[in-house]
This record gives C-alpha cells, sequence and structure tokens, in this order.
C-alpha cells in the first residue's frame, strides 16, 4: 500500500502580494478591486459645457459663431422633471453647438464648445 | 354561538389568513428561491415561541377598486418571539400579498411592533420583501414610511435594530434598514436601490442588471450598506442567531456573559507575525489567538477590508474589535475605512461594549481621489467615534503607529483608558524614509552619494524613533508588553475598567462630521 503524504494543513497558500508605495515606503500587501477601479483625476475644460444630469434638450437658444454674455442662457435642459437653463459660464464666441432639440444626452456630454 | 363554534369560526378565519397571498404567489415566491415571510420568522424564533400580533389587520384602501379586495394581514406578519430564549420583536413583509407593498395599515403594523420593541427594550427584528410603496394608497403609503424612519431614529442607540433584505427593496423603503444597526443580504435574493434598471434605463440610457445594480454582493463589498454577506436564507438567519449572541437586548444592559474559554492552539502570534513592517499578515489571525475558542464574528468582512471590525469574547465578556489589517492596502485609513470602523464604535459605545484597538497602519491613504471623495470629513469620523466613545476602550499597538493614522486609531489622546505597545512598535510621525529624507534633506543633498547618506539617515531614524519608548517616556504608551501576554492584559484591563465612569460636559448632542 502507498504512504500517502501527510498534508500540512496549516500550510499558507501563496499569495501574489502586490507592492504598494505610501509616501516613501512600499509595503507588500494586496489592493482591492474598489482601489484598482477607482478613477484617474481629469482637469475639467471651462470651454467646454458639460451635462451634469442626464435629460432631454428642449430649446436651443444660440448657434456657431454667436458671441454671449456670461450667464446667458443658452440651451433648455429637461431633466428630473424640470426645464433646467444652461448658462454660459463666461463671456465669449460659440464654437460648436453639439446637441439639437429633442436630443437625449447623458452626463458628462459636451453640449456646447465655446472659443 | 358556542364557545365551541366560536373557535371553530376563529380557526377558519385565521386558516384564510394565514394563507398569505394564496398557493399561486406562494408558489411564485419559491420558484424565486425564496422562503414564505412566516417561514422565515419561524426559521428564525426559537420552536413555538411566535406569537402574532394584528394578523386580521385590513388595509385601508379605497380608491382604485381596493375597497374590493382583501389583502391578507396587509402584506406584513408581525409579532414577538425568543431567539436563544430571549425576547425580540420581529416583522416580516409577505411578498405574496400584493407584493409586500406598504400601505397605510402595514405600515402601522410595523410602527406598533417597533413601539412595542422599543417600550419592551427587546431587539427588533425587520425582514424586507417588498416591491415599494402601495401606490393606490398614495400619500398614505409615503406617511407610513416617515413614520417607520422615525421610530427607527428614536430607537437608534436603544435597542438593537436588525433589517434583513430578503426579496427587493427599493425607493424609500432602503432607508429604514439604511437607519438601523445590521443589515443582512443573501446571494441573488437581497436587491437594494434608490432606483431600479428600469428608471435608470429609461432617464438615463445606462443598462444594468439588478444585481450589478443592487444586489447583495454590491452593498457587502462597494457600498458598504451591508453587514452580512450570506450564501442562503438558512446562513444568514445562522449568523442573526450569533450577532444576537454577541450584544445585548438593549442600551441599559451589558451582552450576557459566556464561560470563557482558549484560543486556539493554530494561532500563535509568533507563526502569524512578521518582523519587517512592510511584510503583510492577516490582523484577524492576530485576533484570533486572544479570543475566546479563536471565535472572531467579523462585521462588514467584504466592505473596505482594510480595516477589520467584529466581536469576539475574551473571557467570557463581549468586546468588540478595531483593527487594522496588512493584509489589505496596507492597512491604511481612507474614505471607506474610517467610515466603517466610525459607525461600529459608536455601536459598541451605545450598548456597552468594550472596545479593542489593535494598530498597524502607515497612516492615511494618500491620493487625489481620496482627498476629493473628502478623506478629512470621512477620516474625522473615526476620531469623533473614538474620542466619544465612553466605553472601556483598550489599545495595542503591534508595529507601525505612523502620523494621524497613530491619534485616530484610539490614541492616549483621544482618551484610551489603556494603551499598549508591543516591543515591535514603532511610534512615529512619519515612516523612517520619509522622516528622513525630510529632517536630513539639506545633509543628503550635498553628500557625494546622497543614496549612502540617506540609507544611513534611514537606519539612524529608524534606531532612534522608531520603537515604542519614545512614546512610553512620555506616558503615551502605560507599559511596553510581551506580545504573547496580551490576552493576559487585555481581560485585566477589562475587569479594571468595569466601574469606569465619565463625565462629559453637557449637551443635546455632538454634531459628528456626518
Amino acid at each position: 500500500m502507498e504512504k500517502k503524504e501527510k498534508k500540512d494543513k496549516r500550510k499558507v497558500p501563496v499569495v501574489n502580494y502586490e507592492n504598494f508605495t505610501i509616501h516613501t515606503a512600499i509595503y507588500k500587501t494586496l489592493l482591492t478591486k474598489k482601489f484598482k477601479n477607482r478613477k484617474a483625476y481629469e482637469v475639467t475644460d471651462p470651454k467646454l459645457v458639460i451635462s451634469e444630469i442626464p435629460g432631454t434638450v428642449r430649446q436651443v437658444f444660440v448657434k456657431k459663431g454667436q458671441k454671449v454674455e456670461a450667464g446667458e442662457i443658452m440651451l433648455e435642459l429637461e431633466a428630473m422633471k424640470m426645464y433646467n437653463k444652461i448658462l454660459a459660464p463666461e463671456k465669449g464666441v460659440i464654437k460648436t453647438v453639439h446637441v439639437k432639440m429633442g436630443d437625449s444626452i447623458p452626463k458628462k456630454f459636451v453640449m456646447v464648445e465655446m472659443k | 354561538m358556542s364557545i365551541r363554534s366560536k373557535s371553530n369560526d376563529l380557526k377558519k378565519r385565521m386558516n384564510n389568513a394565514l394563507q398569505g397571498g394564496g398557493q399561486k404567489a406562494i408558489a411564485k415566491q419559491i420558484a424565486m428561491g425564496k422562503m414564505t415571510a412566516r417561514e422565515r420568522i419561524l426559521a428564525i424564533v426559537d420552536d413555538e415561541s411566535f406569537h402574532e400580533y394584528d394578523l386580521f389587520v385590513e388595509h385601508a384602501g379605497k380608491d382604485f377598486d381596493m375597497d374590493k379586495k382583501t389583502l391578507p394581514g396587509d402584506g406584513v406578519i408581525s409579532g414577538t418571539g425568543t431567539i436563544n430564549g430571549y425576547p425580540v420583536c420581529i416583522f416580516a413583509q409577505d411578498f405574496t400579498v400584493a407584493g409586500g407593498s406598504l400601505g397605510y395599515m402595514h405600515a402601522k403594523k410595523i410602527t406598533k411592533i417597533m413601539n412595542h420593541a422599543l417600550k419592551m427594550k427587546v431587539p427588533l427584528i425587520g425582514i424586507n420583501d417588498s416591491g415599494g410603496a402601495r401606490i393606490q394608497e398614495g400619500v398614505n403609503s409615503l406617511a407610513g414610511y416617515g413614520e417607520i424612519f422615525y421610530l427607527n431614529t428614536l430607537a437608534s442607540g436603544v435597542i438593537p435594530q436588525i433589517s434583513v433584505i430578503l426579496g427587493p427593496c427599493a425607493g424609500g423603503a432602503v432607508y429604514s434598514p439604511a437607519l438601523t444597526d445590521f443589515v443582512f443580504v443573501v446571494d441573488n435574493i437581497s436587491k437594494m436601490f434608490i432606483t431600479g434598471p428600469e428608471v435608470i434605463k429609461t432617464v438615463l440610457g445606462e443598462e444594468i442588471s439588478m444585481e450589478e445594480l443592487g444586489g447583495a454582493r454590491v452593498h457587502a463589498e462597494i457600498t458598504g450598506n451591508a453587514h452580512f454577506f450570506a450564501h442562503s436564507e438558512y446562513e444568514c438567519f445562522s449568523q442573526i442567531n450569533k450577532l444576537l449572541s454577541f450584544i445585548p437586548w438593549n442600551n441599559s444592559k451589558k451582552a450576557e456573559p459566556f464561560e470563557t474559554a482558549s484560543p486556539k492552539r493554530a494561532y500563535s502570534i509568533s507563526n502569524i507575525f512578521p518582523q519587517d513592517p512592510k511584510e503583510p499578515y492577516d490582523i484577524r489571525d492576530i485576533i484570533r489567538s486572544l479570543v475566546d475558542s479563536s471565535d472572531f464574528f467579523e462585521v462588514q468582512e467584504l466592505f473596505a477590508p482594510n480595516i477589520v471590525i467584529g466581536f469576539a469574547r475574551i473571557e467570557g465578556e463581549t468586546v468588540g474589535f478595531v483593527a487594522n489589517q496588512p493584509l489589505v492596502l496596507a492597512g491604511v485609513l481612507d474614505v471607506d475605512s474610517s467610515d466603517k470602523a466610525a459607525r461600529f464604535i459608536r455601536f459598541c459605545d451605545a450598548f456597552n461594549i468594550p472596545l479593542v484597538t489593535l494598530v498597524d497602519l502607515p497612516g492615511y491613504l494618500p491620493g487625489i481621489d481620496q482627498e476629493h471623495a473628502g478623506v478629512i470629513r470621512h477620516g474625522a469620523k473615526i476620531l469623533y467615534a473614538y474620542s466619544e466613545a465612553s466605553v472601556a476602550k483598550i489599545t495595542v499597538i503591534l508595529r507601525k503607529a505612523y502620523g494621524g493614522g497613530y491619534i485616530a486609531m484610539s490614541s492616549r489622546h483621544l482618551r484610551a483608558d489603556f494603551v499598549f505597545a508591543w516591543p515591535t512598535a514603532e511610534i512615529a510621525v512619519m515612516g523612517p524614509e520619509g522622516a528622513a529624507n525630510i529632517i536630513f534633506r539639506a545633509e543628503i543633498n550635498a553628500a557625494e552619494n546622497p543614496e549612502e547618506v540617506r540609507q544611513k539617515k534611514v537606519l539612524e531614524y529608524k534606531e532612534k524613533f522608531a520603537n515604542p519608548y519614545v512614546a512610553a517616556a512620555f506616558g503615551h504608551v502605560d507599559a511596553v508588553i510581551k506580545p504573547t501576554e496580551t490576552r493576559k492584559i487585555i481581560a485585566h484591563s477589562l475587569n479594571v475598567a468595569i466601574n469606569k465612569v465619565v463625565n462629559r460636559p453637557n449637551k443635546k448632542h455632538g454634531i459628528p462630521p456626518f
């Protein structure tokens, strides 16, 4: 009869630790899924007018090449049962309008570009 | 009518009501892999101990032909029972009756049993399995939710409140569990969200399954809404049972003591604990080496695993453990782990459970995402919770205790009652590398071989400051102890603190950073 090798129950499983730098020290540890999936920081371009909320474009008041004053209404976006007025962030000229009446747009959508 | 015929009439009425939504609806519930509401209650409480209230309650809907319908028990079963012989109040929403939807009388039944639990000072267990508000009853349904939330808040910190999510729990309904102390979820059965996948698809155009949006795993791992994750309803019920064995019935009692039992020999500190402060180990094994029968009941195991919280017993007495976990993210404090620990500390404090804190962390996690996610505000929660807690606080510093992390982890300065350090402890403003770089910057930069000088200075700093004796010299640490004596010393400290009294300035309530 073959002698079975006795298994060591307390044998530590091989774990692939990752290097994790905090300040200048490097630690061996595991990283969580949530940590790995964290989003990289992006600088937002002030020339882009981006939707903060998904919705439907109700009206467009500006067109390409038009001069606008800061605070002027550019669009009306229907979202969360409200007609939200999208205002020009600063004085400038419209470079491109990316939406038209009736468009359904998601969050973080570039609606208008300014020069 | 004779007593006998009246009794028979009662029996008939009861049998009718006990049918719930009827055989067809029950078959549907079973097909979804779910137990019925009544089965759930009977499985949680001791045999023969359940006493039902309000079986004959009728719903209050008048519009949309609702007055022509009967809804047995109005879709919720409530009553009292015992668990391990101790009384509890319990309710379970019955999905087979109008989808467990919450109408006015349904809510009245729940608030009645909640008030009862509050008056009798016994734990409350709520089983959620409901499609949401009963739209036909309009604002009365919302009124019902509001009443429940108010009572959840009133009972918070007075009686333990347990929520069990065994089906959908959507919209406003999610806020009752969110206000309670412990939320239990079961894989593939529990679903919690404010707006469901359909609304998200119509409004946002984003497609996602219910499971991915608000399934049990999501809440156990990502959101932190759930405290206990189980693979089956029975596993979930045994978790509830175990939790109740560790906590008191109410805030004027202590948890029931057990017979003392030694830790298992398999957990030996010298085998678990690596010398090099950069090497990981599982802090839970250290906890197991300290507690009775090595039985550590972890809370929120899957959420923010870089901090470990949970219950165990030392010489028969329940203690709450808070410990950095070097195995995950080097045990750093971050937004989630601070939030997780702070809530647990407050639970333990409210329910007279002494706190044992094991410290081994490199500090708060640096990074843009953390700063922008509010690590200042969330990190402050743990400072607040420890400072506020008046239960016995015992701290053991195992290895690293750097910077803000040292202060946050139940330091003497936040009024820990007992602070011990292992000889391996490194209590310092920052790790030796960082500190040497700053203190000796000029010297390093001026050197012919900067790297060599840097290494030398790191070692110098390490020898001088990376130890527990500087802190001990100022009395910030009460004693440097042998790791093998830790259990004995914690047990002794718990005994010393048994009559601890803390006097605080009068206030209505504090304003914690949440």
